[in-house]
Order: C-alpha cells, then structure tokens, then sequence
C-alpha cells in the first residue's frame, strides 16, 4: 500500500443551490463572480470550482469558517447533495456518474460519514447503532454483531454495548457515531466537524484517538473542521475554504509559512507557531559530525565548535564530547569524554515542547528521528532568535 | 329575462348544491347498491371475528387477560388499573353491551390503522399528497355525523357495520395527521445519517422513520379510539348496539337511569382505552436496556424459571469507563 498513492479525486466540483442552476452555472463557466451570480439570478454559490486530491492513509482537513462551503463540499463527496457539474472519482470510480444502485453501494462499503450532531438512532441500543451501516447493507445479525462489538472496542466502548445512546455522554455517543463508521470498513471516512460539539478536553482527547485509529489502521479521512488548532493538530494536509472557493492547499507548515493570501494569513495570525513547527525542519546541519567507525585522523584544527556529534555508521547518535578534549582529539578519547547526562529531543516534536531540554542541556540539543538517527542540533541562541522573531 | 337585484343577487343565483347531492345519490342507489352492499362484506368479517371472540370470554376470564396485558406493557399499577376499571364495568351491569362497543371500537380502530397510517406516510413524502388530503380530513372531522349518517343508511343500510363505517370517517383524521406529522418531524440528522449509509427509501421507512414516529402514531391511535368512543352513541341512532343505544334508549324514554349507566360504562371504557394505548406509547418512547422479556408477568414467569438464555444477552454497562469521561 504506497503512501502517494491517490485514493480520491475531485476535479472543478461546483455547486449551485437554487431553482435554476443552468443559468448560474453558464455565468459561472463564463467568468461570473460569486457574488455577480448571486445578484444577477438569486442564486446561491455553495463550492465554486474545488479540485483537489486525497492519498491513500493520510487525514485531509477542509477548514474554514461556516458558510465556506466545506460541509456542503464533503456532502457532494458521496453525493448527499448532488454536485451542480466537475467530477469526484474514488478509486478511479467516478461517482459523479453513478446510477442510484452503484450509488447506494458506494455509501455502503466505501463511504462512512461521522455528523457533528452524532445523528445515532435513539431507538436502537449501542450495538445497533455500530451495527446500523452493515444492518443496511443486508449483513446478518451474528456477523454485524461481532464487527460492531470489534468497532466498539476499538473506540472503548465494548462494555456499553447494550445501552442506549441517551444514556451516553457526548463524548462517548460521538465514539459510537465513530464506531458506526468503523465497523462498514470504509475506503474512506467523512467527517463532517465531528468533534465540534464536545467541549475541549474530550475533543482533545478524541483527536488523539483518531490520530490513533488513523495510525493503527492506515484510515483515509476527509475531515472538516472550523478550528484552525484541531486542522493543525490531526491534518496530513489541509484545505482552506472562503466563500466556497479552495483557497490553498498544503501541509500545515507549507501553509503557514506562505499563506496564499491576507485571509489564509488572518487565519494562523492567533496561532502559538511553536506549537505548530517540529523541530526537525528547525534543526541547524551546522555542528560538527563525526562517524565513530571511521579510523582516519581528525582535523579539529580551525574548529569554531565547542562540541562534537557522535554518530555511528548508520547515523545514530551516539553522544556528545567537548572539541577541546585536554589537547587528545583522538576518537578514543572523545569516546571516552562524552558528556553524561545525554539530551536530545524527537524531530516530531514541536518547538514548544522541546523549549524546557533545549535550555536545560549544557550543549546544543541533538534532533533525532524515531530510530535515533541525527537530523541536527538546536542551540539555546537559536531558539531564542526563533522566538524573538516569531 | 332573469331579473336580478345587484343589491342581492343571491335571491336568483344559488348554486343548487342539495339538489345535485340528492340526485347524485338516488342515481348513486339505484345503481349501485349491490357495489356498497359488497363493500361491507370485509368490516362485517373482522366485525365478527373480534365480537365473537370478546363475547366467548368470560367475564373473569376477560378481566384476567387484560391485567396480564397491562401488567405487561406497563407494570403493575397499570394491571391494578385494569382490573378496577372492568370489575365496575361489570358491577354496574354493562359487561355484555361493553364487549359490543369495544368490538366495534377495535374494528374501527383495526380499519383507522389499516388506511390512515399509509396514506400519513404517503402524505409525510409527498407535499402535493399532503395539500390534497388536508381538506378531505378537515371535512371528515368538521362535517356533523348527522349529515353523513343518512346517505349511509341509504347505501349500507343499518345495524353495526354502517356504524363502524361512520365511525372509521369520523376517527380516521387524527391518525393521517399524527402519522404524517411524526415523520415530518424527525431530526433532519437521522434521515441524514440513514441517507450517508445508503438506505433505500424502503429501508429508511421501516427502519428510521416508523421507528422514530412511534410515539406520535401511538397518540394518535390514542386519539382516533377516543374519537370511536364518542361517535359509538351518535351511530347507535342507525341501530348500532352497545352502550350508546343504552344511552339513546335512556334518553328516548327519559329513562335518566339507563342514560347514565351507558354513559358511566362508556366513560370507563374511554379511560381503560386511553391509560393502555398512552401506556403503550410511552413504552416506545421509553428508553433503557431492559427488554420486554425482563419486566411485566413475562419477566415474572422467565426469572421464576431462570431462564438464563436471556440474561447473557444484557450486558449492564459498567462504570469501568467512567472516569474516562
């Protein structure tokens, strides 16, 4: 399963609400503005133009305010509201074409959808409602039980299995709206600001369950969000909508970095940067490396540095040693001389969290990667000069 | 020349709308009475089965029967409450003319569901269904049964069945209206979410939309019995037996006496009906894990026998997450 892989697509979807879509769809074609169209006809603009695509097992957020047109957008998605024109193709089959039938099979096995208000059926105990997608798609009773049983425990709610929704806290009614979605074993996952309607903590706590869901099982979503934190928080990439239009499209940091205009920088103008960037694609190449296994002298003549990285052949960092080690620069010596205790700081970290072993470490921080790889070193000065420019 | 007051013009121009109606419907008997004869025939068989059945009963017998069933749909209080109420039908002396009534009550009300609760559904998806149907109901329920029970006579003759035909126009619009309302008003949410994964408008019915109705549809089969039970003593004027020819017969004699018994026997009939069919609704409405086979005289009978097949099914929720939330 490639990771580039790109697993939905949707090419110049627009979507007219009103009673006479041809027209303002002909405005649209020539050049009309939103707003012209609107005025001219009456009618109203949902998504103008949006093209972008989703790869296989990444989390795609579509952010924006509300009227942006983001949740009518993920609704043409599997064509709760019919598009006016473009196409939509998931897995090279377009949708957009489907007859009823094709279409209903679509929702079945490949689409599920988790609702901000949780829209469980209050008639149906716990199980049911897990069980509801795979009730619909002709599943018997045993079978759906035991996936909806699995899908419950994935979100921790196995032992609530036989209450009914009422009688579950907002946090947990969402995981069952989760859990529904999860036990079709969908291609791909909709949310629509699925996690807007709890309050913070458990929303929180319920991104990190996604991420977790997400990481576990190589899950495809397509989440919308209004809140820029949670886009930034459980995003591969995002979309930025305004007034129906995609307005950029990108990683977090791309976005933040160069925001496409004044409204996408309005946007990060609030935002706690440190909390945003991850230190590796901080992290300063310019101390001075040494492979531990290499038998040639080393030349420390001319060397500005205080401190010496020690890597072994496969680039792991191995530790740290004073360049003026008493005069003797040989490796057995610097070996010898690492500096006890070692810091170092995950490159998947934010700035903000790493801030408190950047400044208790006597040396610049070694950047590693989850195998322990050295991707670079942040320095006190660094992170102070970051910051003061931020 | 037709000489018309611009000050009046009423006097000359009338629509003739007696006329047309009484020549509609001499045409109407004349031609088709056998048609409105056959049309009988299904209301005169579920007529008998249910007035044989509810006359076979013994009285205590009866009274046994319906304490079990309340006692099952809605506890305990309600199977004393059933018990009182039909012990007093029976003191006063109305046992036999009450199973009558209730008979014809429960073949109206049989009827009601049969037609009101698809043309609610039929008018809840269809706005044109709806607009069309709206006056008709309103006439059903506006137009005094006076009116109507002459034409009746006319094509159906007399005795029970008319009278359950009468009943059935008179009692019918509150179901539609309920019906039609109840799915109307689902959360726009749930339809939604059904819709996301991929109900065909026959599974969203069966599934969401009557589920979800339950409780508006019960108020109003609530509803449309009550309505029988008031028209049962307006029909017993084309000689439908029971209670309201009690009352009818009390009133032509002056005989107070016989009126207010009837009346008495119709009343408790009206509450018995009512607490049972609200009861009913409340328990689709209700909510909790506790299972039908786990409450009333059937819990009773399956914990006396420990019947453990149905206690694995219910897993109680465990406060083990709580502290997650």
């Amino acid at each position: 399963m490639s990771n580039t892989q790109e697993i939905l697509e949707v090419n110049n979807v627009f979507k007219v609400f009103g009673s006479a879509p041809d027209k303002a769809m002909e405005m649209l074609r020539n050049g009309a503005s939103k707003e012209h169209v609107l005025s001219e006809t009456g009618q109203n603009v949902g998504v103008f133009d949006a093209s972008f695509s989703v790869k296989r097992g990444e989390i795609f957020v579509i952010m924006g305010l509300s009227g942006s047109g983001k949740s009518t957008l993920v609704r043409l998605l599997n064509r709760l509201i019919e598009p006016s024109s473009g196409s939509i193709k998931l897995k090279g089959q377009t949708i957009t074409n489907l007859a009823d039938k094709d279409l209903l099979n679509v929702r079945r096995n490949d689409m599920s959808m988790v609702f901000q208000s949780f829209a469980l059926m209050p008639h149906m105990s716990v199980i049911d409602n897990a069980a509801f997608g795979l009730e619909i798609s002709g599943v018997d009773k045993k079978t759906r039980h035991e996936r909806a049983i699995e899908a419950l425990e994935q979100v921790g709610l196995g032992s609530y299995a036989y209450s009914r929704p009422d009688q579950l806290s907002g946090g947990m009614q969402q995981r069952v709206g989760l859990a529904r979605a999860l036990a079709n074993d969908p291609t791909i996952l909709l949310m629509d600001e699925a996690f807007s309607a709890l309050d913070p903590l458990i929303r929180y706590e319920m991104q990190g369950e996604l991420i977790r869901l997400q990481k576990e099982q190589e899950r495809t979503i397509v989440f919308i969000s209004h809140d820029l934190d949670e886009a930034i928080r459980i995003g591969d990439r995002i979309a930025i909508m305004e007034g129906g239009r995609i307005v950029q499209i990108g990683t977090p940091e791309e976005i933040m970095n160069n925001p496409a205009d004044d409204y996408v920088a309005s946007f990060f103008k609030g935002v706690d940067t440190t909390k945003t960037i991850k230190v590796k694609d901080i992290a300063q190449t310019s101390a001075l490396t040494v492979a531990v296994n290499q038998h040639q002298a080393i030349d420390f003549s001319n060397n500005p540095n205080e401190f010496v990285y020690l890597l072994d052949s496969n680039n792991k960092f191995v530790g740290v040693a004073p360049s003026t080690v008493n005069g003797d620069l040989s490796l057995e010596s610097l070996m010898a001389n690492r500096i006890t205790p070692q810091f170092s700081v995950n490159g998947s970290t934010s700035l903000k969290e790493s801030i408190s072993i950047v400044s208790e470490s006597p040396y610049p921080v070694p950047v590693l990667d989850d195998k322990g790889g050295y991707q670079g070193t942040l320095s006190k000065e660094y992170v102070l000069s970051l910051l003061a420019n931020n | 020349m037709i000489d018309v007051s611009f000050l009046d013009p009423f006097q000359q121009l009338t629509i003739p709308v007696g006329e047309w109606v009484e020549a509609m419907l001499n045409y109407l008997v004349q031609n088709f009475r056998d048609v409105f004869r056959a049309a009988r025939w299904p209301i005169d068989q579920i007529l008998d089965l249910v007035e044989g059945v509810l006359s076979a009963i013994p009285p205590l017998i009866g009274i046994i029967l319906s304490v079990l069933f309340g006692w099952q749909v809605a506890g305990a209080r309600m199977g004393v409450f059933c018990a009182i109420t039909l012990t007093l039908l029976g003191l006063i002396g109305v046992w036999e003319q009450s199973m009558v009534t209730l008979s014809l009550v429960i073949t109206s009300l049989f009827f009601c569901v049969v037609i009101g609760v698809p043309l609610g559904i039929l008018s809840a998806r269809y706005d044109r269904m709806e607009k069309t149907i709206r006056p008709v109901l309103d006439a059903m329920q506006t137009l005094p049964a006076f009116v109507y029970l002459v034409p009746v006579v006319m094509l159906f003759g007399i005795g029970n069945v008319p009278g359950v035909l009468v009943t059935i126009i008179f009692a019918l619009p509150p179901l539609v209206r309920l019906t039609n309302l109840g799915i109307r008003q689902i959360p726009a949410d749930k339809i939604e979410a059904a819709r996301a994964f991929g109900c065909t408008p026959q599974q969203m019915l069966v599934k969401v939309q009557l589920p979800l109705a339950t409780p508006t549809i019960m108020a109003g089969v609530n509803q449309t019995l009550m309505l029988s039970l008031s028209m049962v003593v307006i029909a017993s004027m084309i000689s439908v037996e029971g209670l309201g020819q009690m009352v009818l017969r009390g009133i032509g004699r002056l005989d107070m006496g016989l009126a207010t018994v009837g009346g008495l026997g119709l009343v408790l009939l009206a509450i018995f009906l009512d607490r049972l069919t609200q009861a009913m609704g409340e328990r689709s409405n209700a909510s909790g894990a506790v299972r039908w086979f786990q409450v009333g005289p059937i819990g009773f009978v399956v914990s006396l026998f420990g019947v453990s097949a149905a206690k694995q099914q219910v897993v109680k929720p465990q406060p083990k997450k709580a502290t997650q939330e």
